[in-house]
C-alpha cells in the first residue's frame, strides 16, 4: 500500500525528482556527443574539489562548494584531454584514469580531514541521504502547503536543487541552437563564431554543479544514472533533438516519482521495510531504458523483429506464387501441398499458403493448389522482375550466367525493376520474360 | 594589408606554413584568389588540400604566415565566408532534420541565444529547393542517401549567403544527380559574382567545371587559369612522386620534436 505523509515524503520526493530532472536534461548533450562517461568522470572527480574548497574556506556554504566543484569539473576536462593526447590512449581510458585517481585523492583528503573532525562523509557522497529530509511540523493537508511558510521550511538541499534545475532549464533553452551546432558539427560552429570548446566547458561546469547540488540529497549513483538513462531512452523514442529533450525531462520526472514510491512499495510486498530511495530511482531509470530498448517505435527490438518477420512472410508469399507460375510454364496445372513445401524449403509453407488463399491469389481443388487470375498476374510481375534482373546482371554487371539466379532471387522482392533491353524477350537461361501487363490468356493458355 | 595583396582579392595567403604536431604539411603557401572565379585545389593524397582550406578558416593551426579576406582578418570577414566540410566529418545519426542542418548556416545571422525564426526556416527551405531537396526537408538526416547528405551540406552553405565559399571534396562518392546539382549551384554562385574554392580529386572534370586551379603537393606547384596552368608538365610535377627531400625534412623535424 502506498501512503503519502507530507512530513516524511514531500521533500525527499521533491529532492529526488529535481535532481533527476536536472541531470536528465544536461545528460542529453553528453549522450549526443558520445561523452556519457564524462558525466561519470565529473561526478566522481568533483569530490577532491569539494574537500579542498571546504578545507580552504571552512564552510559548507553552497556557493563555496559550487566554486570548488566547477573548478574540479574544468580540471577534469583538461586532464582528460591531456592524458588522451600525451598518453596516446582512447578517450574512455583517459576518463577512467582521471576520475578514479581524482576520486581516490578526494577520499584520502576526506580521511585526512576527518582526523580534524570534519563533517564530510564519502558514503553519503555515493548514496545520498534522501531519507533525512523529513519535515517536522508539516501540515496534514495539501491545501496548507500553499503558503510562504512552506518555503521557509524547505531544507537547503531542496532549495539548491530547485535553483540548479531552473538554471539548467534556462541554460539549455537559451543556448539550444548553439549547443546543437557545437555537438553536431564543431568545425561549422567554429567557422560561425560559436566556440564549441567554450560551450563544452560551460556544459561541463553545469554537469559538475548539478552533481554537487544532487550529492547531499541523492548521491552520485543516481546522478550518473540520470545523466545517461533518460537521454538514452528519449533518443530511442524520437529522431528530433527538441522532442528528445522534452521526453528526457518527462522520463526523468517519472523516474524520480516512480522510484521513490517503489522504494517503499516493492519491499513492502515482501513484508520488508523500505530501501534506499536514490538507489531505487536509479533502478527504475535502468528499467525504463530496457523497456524502451525492447518496445521503442522505430529503434526497438520488437519492431525490428516484427519488420524482419513481415519481410520474411512477404518473401514466402512471393516465392510460393512464383513456384506455381513456373510449374504452369512446365505444363502443370498446379502443385500439390508437398510440392509447395518443396518449393519453400525451411519456411512455414502452410502459413504462407493460408495467407495467399486469404488474399485470393490461389485456389485449392482436388489436392492441388492452382493460381487464380489475380495470383497469376502478381506471379507474372514477379517472375518478370526476376528475369529482367538476371538479364541485367549478365548484360550490365557482367556476371556469369550460372551465378545470377540467387542474386535475382533476392532482388525480385525489391521495388526496383531494370528497364527491359530492346528486342530481348528471353532471360539468360532462354526462358520467356513475361510481359508488363501479364497477358493472362497467353500465360495460362495450355492449362485451361 | 600588404602591398602585394589587393583588397579586391577574396583570399590572399602569404607565406603560410601549417604543421600538425610540429610536422609541416604545407610549406610557404603564397596565393591570391581572383574575384568571381571557380577555383579547384588539386593534388595527390596527403598533399595538404583539406589542410589548406582548414588553415585559412582557422580550423588547423598555422605555424606562420598570414591569411586575409578582402584585405581583412578572418574574424572580421567571417560572415562573408561559407564552408562545406567533408561529409564524413559529422555524425549523421544526430537527431536533426535536413532543414535543421540547413538552418545552421544562418546561426551567425540569427545571433546568440535567439531561436530560429520562421523567416530563417523559409530561407532554409529555399536553399533546399535550389539543390532539389525541398521535399525531404523533414527527413532525419540518417535516412538520406550519401548524395542527399552532401546536398544538405551544400544547401547549408547557400544558407550562409556568403561571398566566398570553401568546399572540401563535395564531389567525393556522390551519385550523378548530386554531381549535376553541385555543378549547377557552382555556376549559379559564379553568376552571382561569388568565388568558390573546391578541393577536387577528379582531374578529368577540372577543365569542365573550373576557371582556375591550384596544383598542390605540400607547397603550391602552380596556380592560375586552367588553360595556362593545367598542363601535363605541371601535373607531372604535382603527382610525379613526392618531394622526397621536403618530406624527409618534415619527418626529421617531427622526430626531433618527439612527435609522430
Amino acid at each position: 500500500m502506498i501512503e503519502f505523509d507530507i512530513g516524511v515524503d514531500l521533500f525527499p520526493l521533491l529532492a529526488g525528482t529535481l535532481a533527476a530532472i536536472t541531470c536528465g536534461l544536461l545528460g542529453n548533450f553528453l549522450v549526443l556527443r558520445r561523452l556519457s562517461l564524462m558525466g561519470d568522470a565529473i561526478s566522481h572527480s568533483v569530490l577532491p574539489g569539494l574537500v579542498i574548497a571546504f578545507l580552504i574556506a571552512s564552510t559548507r556554504n553552497p556557493l563555496v562548494m559550487f566554486a570548488g566543484a566547477a573548478i574540479a569539473g574544468v580540471v577534469t576536462v583538461v586532464l582528460v584531454e591531456l592524458v588522451k593526447r600525451l598518453g596516446r590512449v582512447e578517450p574512455g581510458a583517459a576518463m577512467g584514469v582521471v576520475f578514479s585517481v581524482l576520486f581516490a585523492f578526494g577520499v584520502l583528503l576526506i580521511e585526512k580531514a576527518a582526523a580534524r573532525s570534519v563533517d564530510l562523509d564519502a558514503d553519503c557522497v555515493l548514496h545520498g541521504q534522501l531519507e533525512t529530509l523529513f519535515w517536522i511540523g508539516a501540515p496534514e493537508r495539501w491545501v496548507d502547503l500553499f503558503s510562504w511558510s512552506t518555503l521557509d521550511a524547505a531544507p537547503r538541499q531542496v532549495v539548491v536543487l530547485a535553483i540548479m534545475c531552473f538554471l539548467s532549464v534556462v541554460f539549455i533553452a537559451a543556448l539550444f541552437k548553439e549547443l546543437r551546432i557545437a555537438a553536431f558539427d564543431p568545425a561549422m560552429a567554429t567557422a560561425q563564431g560559436f566556440n564549441p570548446t567554450l560551450m563544452h566547458y560551460v556544459l561541463m561546469i553545469f554537469v559538475a554543479s548539478a552533481t554537487v547540488a544532487s550529492f547531499e540529497a541523492v548521491g552520485s549513483i543516481l546522478v550518473i544514472a540520470m545523466l545517461v538513462c533518460p537521454a538514452a531512452t528519449a533518443r530511442l523514442l524520437t529522431d528530433r533533438l527538441r522532442s528528445q529533450i522534452v521526453f528526457s525531462v518527462i522520463i526523468a520526472a517519472a523516474t524520480g516519482i516512480l522510484g521513490y514510491f517503489a522504494a517503499t512499495a516493492i519491499p513492502g510486498l515482501f513484508d520488508r521495510g523500505s530501501v534506499n530511495a536514490a538507489g531505487s530511482m536509479a533502478m527504475v531509470a535502468g528499467f525504463i531504458l530496457s523497456v524502451a530498448i525492447v518496445l521503442a517505435p522505430r529503434h526497438g527490438v520488437v519492431v525490428r523483429v516484427w519488420r524482419r518477420r513481415r519481410l520474411g512472410r512477404s518473401v514466402a508469399v512471393d516465392d510460393l506464387i512464383a513456384a506455381l507460375y513456373r510449374a504452369e510454364e512446365r505444363g502443370m496445372s498446379g502443385l500439390s501441398r508437398a510440392g509447395i513445401r518443396n518449393a519453400l524449403v525451411g519456411r512455414a509453407a502452410d502459413n504462407a499458403l493460408a495467407r495467399v488463399r486469404r488474399r485470393g491469389l490461389v485456389d485449392e481443388r482436388e489436392h492441388e493448389i492452382v493460381l487464380t487470375p489475380d495470383g497469376r498476374r502478381a506471379a507474372a510481375a514477379l517472375v518478370r522482375r526476376h528475369r529482367l534482373w538476371e538479364r541485367y546482371l549478365v548484360d550490365q554487371a557482367g556476371l556469369p550466367v550460372d551465378h545470377v539466379h540467387e542474386t535475382a532471387e533476392e532482388l525480385e522482392h525489391v521495388d526496383v525493376t531494370p528497364a527491359p533491353a530492346q528486342g530481348q524477350g528471353l532471360d539468360p537461361h532462354g526462358r520467356l520474360i513475361p510481359d508488363e501487363d501479364a497477358d493472362l490468356d497467353g500465360a495460362s493458355a495450355g492449362h485451361r | 594589408m600588404r602591398p602585394e595583396h589587393s583588397a579586391d582579392s577574396p583570399l590572399s595567403i602569404h607565406a603560410m606554413t601549417v604543421a600538425y604536431h610540429r610536422k609541416p604539411v604545407l610549406w610557404d603557401v603564397d596565393y591570391d584568389a581572383k574575384p568571381n572565379r571557380l577555383i579547384a585545389i588539386v593534388g595527390p593524397n596527403g598533399a595538404g588540400k583539406s589542410t589548406m582550406i582548414k588553415a585559412c578558416l582557422g580550423l588547423a593551426p598555422r605555424a606562420s604566415g598570414q591569411v586575409e579576406f578582402w584585405g581583412e582578418s578572418y574574424r572580421r570577414a567571417r560572415s562573408r565566408i561559407g564552408y562545406v566540410p567533408q561529409r564524413e566529418s559529422v555524425d549523421w545519426d544526430f537527431p536533426v532534420s535536413a532543414l535543421d542542418v540547413v538552418c545552421m548556416g544562418r546561426y551567425r545571422r540569427i545571433g546568440w541565444c535567439r531561436p530560429v525564426s520562421r523567416s530563417h526556416k523559409e530561407a532554409g527551405l529555399e536553399c533546399l529547393e535550389r539543390v532539389g531537396m525541398r521535399s525531404l526537408a523533414g527527413r532525419q538526416i540518417s535516412q538520406l542517401s550519401g548524395g542527399q547528405q552532401q546536398r544538405v551540406f551544400l544547401a547549408r552553405a547557400l544558407a550562409q549567403e556568403a561571398d566566398l565559399y570553401f568546399m572540401d571534396e563535395p564531389f567525393a562518392g556522390v551519385d550523378a544527380a548530386t554531381e549535376r546539382a553541385i555543378v549547377d549551384v557552382l555556376r549559379e554562385l559564379k553568376s552571382q559574382g561569388k568565388t568558390v574554392i573546391v578541393v577536387h580529386h577528379d582531374l578529368q572534370t577540372v577543365p569542365e567545371y573550373f576557371d582556375e586551379v591550384i596544383l598542390l603537393n605540400m607547397r603550391v606547384v602552380a596556380s592560375g587559369s586552367v588553360n595556362e596552368v593545367f598542363t601535363e608538365e605541371n601535373l607531372h610535377k604535382t603527382y610525379g612522386g613526392r618531394l622526397t627531400l621536403l618530406s624527409e625534412a618534415a619527418e626529421a623535424i617531427a622526430r626531433a620534436a618527439g612527435g609522430a
